[in-house]
């Protein structure tokens, strides 16, 4: 019984610190109410991925996978995960630009950003 | 190699090129961004038929990016099926451009033409590239570009409820790319290649593994809230709605689809028929979910108030009828689905245009307000009775021939029952059809002028792309052996056929 959770938590706790935080972020999405809330839940959210895909390409005591001269023996870490992750985050940087934008816009138009107010200044108009 | 070797790559260089192009020459004359947007597109259209020519000829086109062969680069492969769904969506791209200038001068407002365009040929960039790609990460980073383009799009109206539309749509959308990247993340982990044909060839060998069962319904949920299916739809009518009417017409009919259109290809080429089938049994799930989308839809479009807003419910539930033949998954069915597909972006589009021609000339779209309309918009509501005699499925429009196939598929298979409720499901696109047609036509207005001679009828850029859509619903039915040349081999090509 120890050991089998030993198995399931510790041996592969990177994935789980990775559900734990996708989980914060999706409850943050869902349960608060305002709106730059739940962006900044979208973030933790997008992170967690993150750290899913770099925890892939870990490899125990690998190094930077930089060319070395002839004759040098080394371990590399597999570098696509971490190329692909740079890509996804400019594209959760622009997400979040364009969303927090849309914020502004939403309290120009309505005053606030809370989606209880946001659903009583809309029945109001 | 020559020119035309390169002609996939030019369907995304060129038109994110453009963009750039729009963005400098709209500083110099906004009057300059429409001729060269539209001058993109329709080169778009013509290189993607030119393709589509090619692979019906010659197989598969691949092309390597920068000369690199997978699984170290990236490849472009167009086969029938994805060349089928290019030269879909350019068409329809192109009708929206063409409608889109007027549109944009009444609802979005000049000093946000330029950022429009760039955006809209951002959006079309990124549903090509999603669509020709054959890499799986690839289709992530196409499918954000057009999301976040879509995004500011629908933000872009002078309605400040589009704000929160597209508030809606982001947090969901981002979602749902969330979950796609995980779902390729499994994937990769599983079997240490992002190209789709590398993965459909390593992965039966992990077909029991945990991990891709989860990457499997990550990508599959993530897409599906991408296309709108029934439960995962939420933000959809609000999108639809609230968007100025270029912006409903491109993604109504092209954004959904080509979520619909990956969806298909990560079941079909990526898992295969046997994983759906035998190891992982989900087909009679998504037939079931279907068929309460189609219902479901067309009940809710039913109880709408508003034209754009029934519209858009009404595309809950032909998604539903797409998704009907991933759900059968038999050569017939997906025949029929293929069809679907194209079918439903020609009469949606035209019925969108009627609405938008609509808040172009009357101010509204709420259909109360629109009694005896036909008499001043004699030629959209014409427009709008046969799309929507094609969305009824009276034959011989092409919408006749999609569900025509679609039953023959679900017969076949033994699925009486759900051909039944498929058939219940097109009465009920009679209720909230002919509920349009009986108000425009046949219910007495308040006065609209005096003179019998004044008529609403909208500027001609919109009235030829209308009237053309409308004409096409027609003739693709009519004509539709033509088709059946391009959608048979797909059908099989996806079903692991030649």
């Amino acid at each position: 019984m120890i050991e089998s959770f030993y198995e399931l938590f510790f041996a592969r706790y990177n994935y789980w610190m990775a559900i734990i935080l996708m989980l914060i972020g999706l409850y943050a999405l869902i349960a608060k109410q305002n709106l730059v809330k739940k962006l900044i839940g979208l973030n933790i959210f997008q992170t967690a991925i993150f750290l899913f895909y770099i925890s892939l390409g870990e490899v125990r005591g690998g190094t930077a996978p930089i060319y070395l001269p002839e004759g040098v023996d080394a371990l590399y870490v597999n570098p696509l995960p971490h190329v692909l992750i740079l890509t996804a985050i400019v594209v959760g940087v622009s997400v979040t630009a364009v969303g927090l934008s849309l914020i502004v816009r939403i309290h120009e138009e309505y005053g606030v950003i809370d989606e209880a107010g946001l659903l009583q200044e809309l029945r109001r108009r | 190699m020559t020119l035309i070797d390169h002609l996939p790559v030019f369907l995304i260089a060129i038109p994110i090129l453009a963009s750039l192009l729009i963005l400098v020459a709209g500083w110099w004359d906004r009057r300059l961004c429409y001729p060269i947007s539209l001058v993109t597109i329709l080169s778009q259209f013509g290189a993607a038929v030119i393709i589509l020519a090619q692979v019906m000829r010659e197989g598969t086109v691949r092309y390597y990016l920068g000369g690199w062969a997978p699984p170290l680069g990236i490849e472009l492969a167009i086969d029938s099926f994805n060349g089928f769904i290019l030269t879909t969506i350019l068409l329809l791209s192109a009708a929206a451009v063409i409608y889109a200038r007027r549109s944009v001068e009444h609802e979005v407002g000049p000093e946000k033409t330029i950022a429009f365009y760039v955006l809209f040929q951002l959006l079309v960039t990124g549903l090509v590239g999603m669509t020709i790609t054959g890499d799986i990460f690839n289709l992530y980073v196409f499918l954000e570009i057009s999301s976040i383009a879509a995004y500011a799009l629908i933000a872009s109206a002078r309605k400040p409820r589009s704000y929160l539309a597209s508030f809606n749509y982001l947090i969901l959308g981002s979602i749902a790319g969330g979950f796609i990247l995980i779902g390729t993340g499994n994937l990769y982990a599983a079997t240490g290649a992002l190209n789709m044909l590398d993965i459909s060839r390593l992965l039966p060998a992990s077909f029991e593994l945990a991990t891709v069962h989860a990457g499997f319904l990550f990508l599959v949920i993530g897409y599906s809230i991408k296309a709108a299916f029934f439960p995962l739809h939420i933000w959809l009518p609000d999108a639809y709605a609230e968007s100025p009417s270029a912006v409903t017409i491109l993604i109504s009919t092209v954004m959904s689809k080509v979520s619909v259109y990956a969806l298909f290809r990560i079941i079909f080429t990526i898992f295969t028929t046997a994983y759906i089938v035998d190891v992982f049994p989900v087909t009679g799930f998504i037939l079931f979910i279907a068929t309460v989308a189609m219902i479901a839809g067309a009940v809710i479009a039913i109880a709408q108030s508003d034209l754009k807003r029934m519209l858009a419910y009404s595309s809950v539930s032909q998604i539903g009828y797409i998704m009907f033949a991933l759900g059968v998954a038999n050569q017939v069915a997906l025949e029929g689905g293929i069809l679907h597909i194209l079918g439903h972006a020609v009469m949606k589009g035209c019925l969108f245009m009627v609405a938008g021609l609509i808040i172009y000339r009357v101010g509204t779209s709420r259909l109360s307000d629109l009694g005896g309309i036909a008499k001043v918009m004699p030629i959209s509501c014409a427009a709008f009775a046969l799309a929507g005699a094609s969305m009824i499925g009276i034959p011989p429009t092409i919408g006749f021939m999609s569900k025509y196939y679609l039953v023959l598929g679900a017969l076949e298979a033994g699925h009486w029952l759900y051909a039944a409720i498929l058939l219940l499901g097109s009465l009920l696109a009679v209720g909230y059809i002919w509920r349009f047609i009986e108000i425009a036509y046949f219910r007495d207005g308040r006065d609209r002028g005096s003179g019998a001679a004044r008529t609403l009828e909208a500027p001609a850029s919109m009235l030829a792309p209308m009237v053309a859509l409308a004409l096409l619903c027609l003739f693709l039915g009519i004509f539709v052996e033509g088709l059946m040349e391009i959608v048979g081999p797909a059908a099989s090509l996806l079903l692991g056929g030649a």
